[in-house]
């Protein structure tokens, strides 16, 4: 499936494995965080990049202690309309500091990217044929903003602002 | 007796929609042709209805023509086809309201 | 774009260049996603979402396309955008909303970027009109004239628009999220029937603060809103809204579209354990980065400097000539004319609730006909209140009578401000698509039998309230009557509650018993109000007082003893 970063569509170097397949260690994998919970010694001493994914229920606080293990973050969307995702995402970089890769895969449309961009996202995992030039539009149609971003650091004294994307 | 008793027989369907680019209401007329005014609308018995509404429904949907597709009953009142519920006579003619207004109005 | 300032005196939030190039972008970034979806890119199950936070609803008849009117406020200019696109796009008319937006009910999804376009001319959108995301901030219509006003709630309000509009982390909420302002003693906003509803009050040093009560709602489950916490400072306005919204993304429920307003997530943890989360949460939001800046507000509060009252006396010669010669002027006066704060000057209502009328709705001509008065007698500034009034804030009390003779030759001038007359009613199955039964006529039959504006203020205040559904458009639940339109095989019933409060007081009406037919609730409701008045204890004892007092029973036993 397409990668989309920093509006374009980009390598993946990544691979999710599905529970019960074996994990490949000389290659960058994810694994799903029921797995992780199942078998994390079995991890232990692994020296490929490992990333875990998050079902759209599980909310950033239940992998927090374990962030130092991953290189990526995949926070599944189960449909676009369920916004919980922009929230994990958000709380893995605010509160728990999270400075790796955070990938929306599931269902997101290009419409949302900017608020995944603007919520701590790295990446999105699109669905074939999708239209890479509404992804690209979608991060410089907008260049306004009425809220800080995540990485800034003003106060929300500044209301509005022009955004840095795109 | 209430519009659903007088339905159970020999009462048929016909299929409707809104028109996706301006949200008109339409109704699909003989030969798989949408019509704006429910006097052309094709009408099925019961049994048939929903065998003609899926492929309708695709293709209406499959082209960007309309959406919320959906089969409704018609009764026979004083000898003319009429929708059986309230919601589907006022989708036919307009605001009951607002006599100007809708297709009533034409 | 061809820009037309909407009004130097208006008391609403004026766009600068940023504000208007945001809005522009909007309006183009719209365009394009209606072509994706005419051309297919879209599917309708993505592009619904992206039309309804546009404002574009699928009706029975049409699209309906919702304006914003930002806390109900608007400025004559404005207002005459709205009656050019009736005209242009529509069928000539609008209808007022109880969130204090219009509606048009005739919009083609082709027509829609071109209307958004105009709108934007008068620094209008239909931004967040609906969808599951934070909607139209609403507050008191007599904001900044009342006499009892302690904070104006329209620069929180708007403070809280910019900060909600297309806020990346809450723009896919479990479900739409309403909030409500009151700044005054008399909640005139509804406050505590609204997910979030807040009173801004002072302190003792007088630094203004804010209660806030979380998940009232009605529809389906009716809940009265919770007090989370009692105060909130100013600097932690922000953060503290966020904490809540944080949770209610998280936590809410997306299972079920009944169970999935925040009213459900407080009701299901229950008040304390909620509150805790909401605490933690905000605990960690305070600091620098969260603060409201007191110079923001400061700079929000300039757009709402009081416009210039003239130096009057408070007693007005030429009124109470008018008033002793003129008996329905005066009655008006009675009934419609509020106290201002500003000596010499008076709040009116003008009535969209002619008898035997369409609540809320307005034509085309009227409303340039408001506007002219707006411009005229209110320094071009107009409000919408969410009984579906509209509201000149600032009029001298020397030109009321003239004011009030304008209105009445164009069916403007009912007198009839919060009695039997002055009924909320949605839609209801003549427009909407999720109605069971039509709400419109059993409105415009009460009105019409409560014609007579002396018999109306005999009754005293007594609120209607008609929605065609559960999801309870109308308030039916905090009508002092309610009725609730329901669908019994094909045919169309009202069930009626009566008790029910929207103030401060806010309760939730009782079911009085079986749903009756349309000609039986027109009877019924008189059945009601001649009880109440063989009943009430004098003539300034009001209907929920009286019902209070003698119980269910004789309103029962009058309307049901037949059966």
């Amino acid at each position: 499936m397409p990668l989309i970063e920093n509006g374009r569509i980009g390598e993946d170097a990544w691979s999710f494995i599905p529970d019960g397949e074996p994990v490949p260690n000389d290659r960058p994998v994810i694994i799903s965080f029921e797995r992780w919970q199942a078998e994390r010694d079995s991890f232990d001493g692994r020296n490929a990049k490992l990333g875990v994914r998050l079902k759209s229920g599980t909310l950033a606080g239940a992998i927090a202690a374990d962030l130092d293990r991953f290189a990526l973050v995949a926070v599944e969307f189960a449909k676009f309309r369920d916004g919980r995702g922009f929230s994990t995402a958000r709380e893995l970089r605010e509160r728990y500091g999270y400075t790796g890769e955070i990938r929306a895969v599931g269902h997101v449309i290009p419409d949302q990217y900017l608020y995944l961009v603007r919520t701590g996202f790295s990446s999105v995992e699109a669905p074939e044929g999708t239209n890479p030039d509404s992804w690209a539009n979608a991060l410089t149609e907008v260049t306004i903003a009425f809220q800080p971003s995540l990485d800034d650091t003003a106060p929300l004294s500044l209301l509005r602002r022009k955004l840095k994307v795109g | 007796m209430s519009a659903k008793d007088r339905s159970k027989e020999g009462s048929m369907k016909a299929i409707t929609a809104n028109r996706l680019r301006d949200g008109e209401v339409v109704f699909l007329g003989e030969g798989g042709v949408w019509v704006e005014s429910f006097a052309e609308a094709a009408l099925f018995p019961r049994a048939e209805a929903d065998g003609v509404l899926a492929p309708a429904k695709e293709k209406a949907e499959r082209e960007q023509f309309a959406v919320d597709i959906y089969a409704f009953e018609v009764v026979e009142q004083d000898g003319v086809p009429v929708p059986a519920t309230m919601r589907e006579r006022i989708r036919t003619a307009g605001p009951t309201v607002r006599l100007d207004l809708g297709k009533q109005a034409a | 774009m061809n820009h037309i300032a909407p009004g130097a005196r208006a008391g609403i939030y004026h766009y600068d260049e940023i504000d208007r190039q945001f809005v522009a972008e909007r309006v183009e970034q719209f365009r394009k996603q209606v072509d994706r979806r005419l051309s297919g890119e879209l599917t309708e199950e993505e592009f619904k979402p992206i039309r309804l936070m546009n404002g574009l609803y699928l009706q029975l008849h049409a699209y309906m396309l919702r304006i914003a009117v930002p806390y109900g406020v608007m400025s004559a200019t404005q207002l005459r955008k709205l009656s050019a696109i009736g005209r242009r796009y529509d069928r000539g008319y609008g209808h007022f909303t109880t969130r204090q937006n219009l509606q048009y009910n005739w919009i083609k999804l082709e027509d829609t970027p071109a209307i958004l376009h105009e709108l934007a001319e008068v620094d209008m959108h239909a931004l967040q009109t609906s969808g599951n995301c934070v909607r139209n901030v609403t507050t008191d219509p007599f904001v900044g004239a009342a006499k009892d006003e302690v904070v104006d709630g329209r620069v929180y309000a708007e403070i809280l628009r910019q900060w909600t509009t297309m806020h990346p982390e809450f723009t896919y909420l479990p479900r739409k999220f309403k909030i409500a302002i009151s700044g005054a003693e008399s909640d005139r906003a509804a406050v505590r029937i609204h997910d979030v509803g807040l009173l801004a009050r002072r302190n003792d040093k007088g630094e203004p603060g804010f209660s806030f009560y979380v998940g009232g709602g009605l529809g389906r489950s009716p809940f009265v809103g919770k007090l989370v916490r009692e105060w909130v400072a100013q600097e932690d306005f922000v953060a503290y809204l966020e904490a809540i919204l944080r949770v209610y993304n998280q936590y809410g429920r997306r299972d079920n579209i009944y169970k999935a307003r925040i009213k459900i997530l407080v009701h299901e943890l229950g008040l304390e354990k909620f509150t805790q989360e909401v605490e933690e949460e905000f605990a960690r939001l305070r600091g620098p980065k969260y603060r409201l800046d007191p110079e923001i507000v400061e700079g929000v509060r300039q757009h709402f400097a009081p416009p210039p009252f003239e130096e009057l006396p408070d007693h007005s010669e030429a009124l109470e000539r008018a008033k002793a010669a003129d008996p329905a002027f005066a009655n008006w006066l009675a009934v419609n004319v509020a106290e201002h704060k500003a000596p010499g000057y008076a709040i009116a209502t003008i009535s969209l609730k002619p008898a035997g009328g369409i609540p809320g709705d307005a034509t085309c001509d009227q409303m340039d006909l408001v506007a002219d008065l707006a411009e005229r007698y209110s320094f071009g500034e107009l409000r919408v209140t969410h009984v579906q009034n509209l509201v000149l804030a600032h009029v001298k009390k020397d030109d009321l009578y003239d004011l009030w003779k304008r209105l009445d030759a164009a069916e403007l001038g009912s007198a009839n401000a919060g009695l039997i007359g002055d009924i909320i009613a949605c839609p209801g199955l003549d427009y909407c698509a999720l109605a069971n039964a039509r709400s419109i006529p059993l409105a415009q039959a009460i009105s019409a039998r409560f014609a007579d504006p002396l018999r109306q203020r005999t009754i005293g205040e007594l609120g209607i309230k008609i929605s065609g559904c559960i999801n309870a458009c109308g308030h039916h639940h905090v009508g002092a009557i309610g009725i609730l339109g329901v669908d019994k095989k094909g045919t169309e019933y009202y069930q009626i509650t009566v008790g029910g409060d929207p103030t401060l007081t806010t309760a939730i009406g009782d079911i009085l018993g079986p749903a009756v037919t349309e000609t039986e609730a027109v009877d019924a409701i008189e059945a009601i109000v001649d009880v109440y008045l063989a009943n009430r204890s004098d003539e300034s004892e009001r209907f929920i007082d009286t019902l209070k007092r003698v119980g269910h029973a004789p309103f029962k036993e009058r309307i049901y003893a037949a059966d």
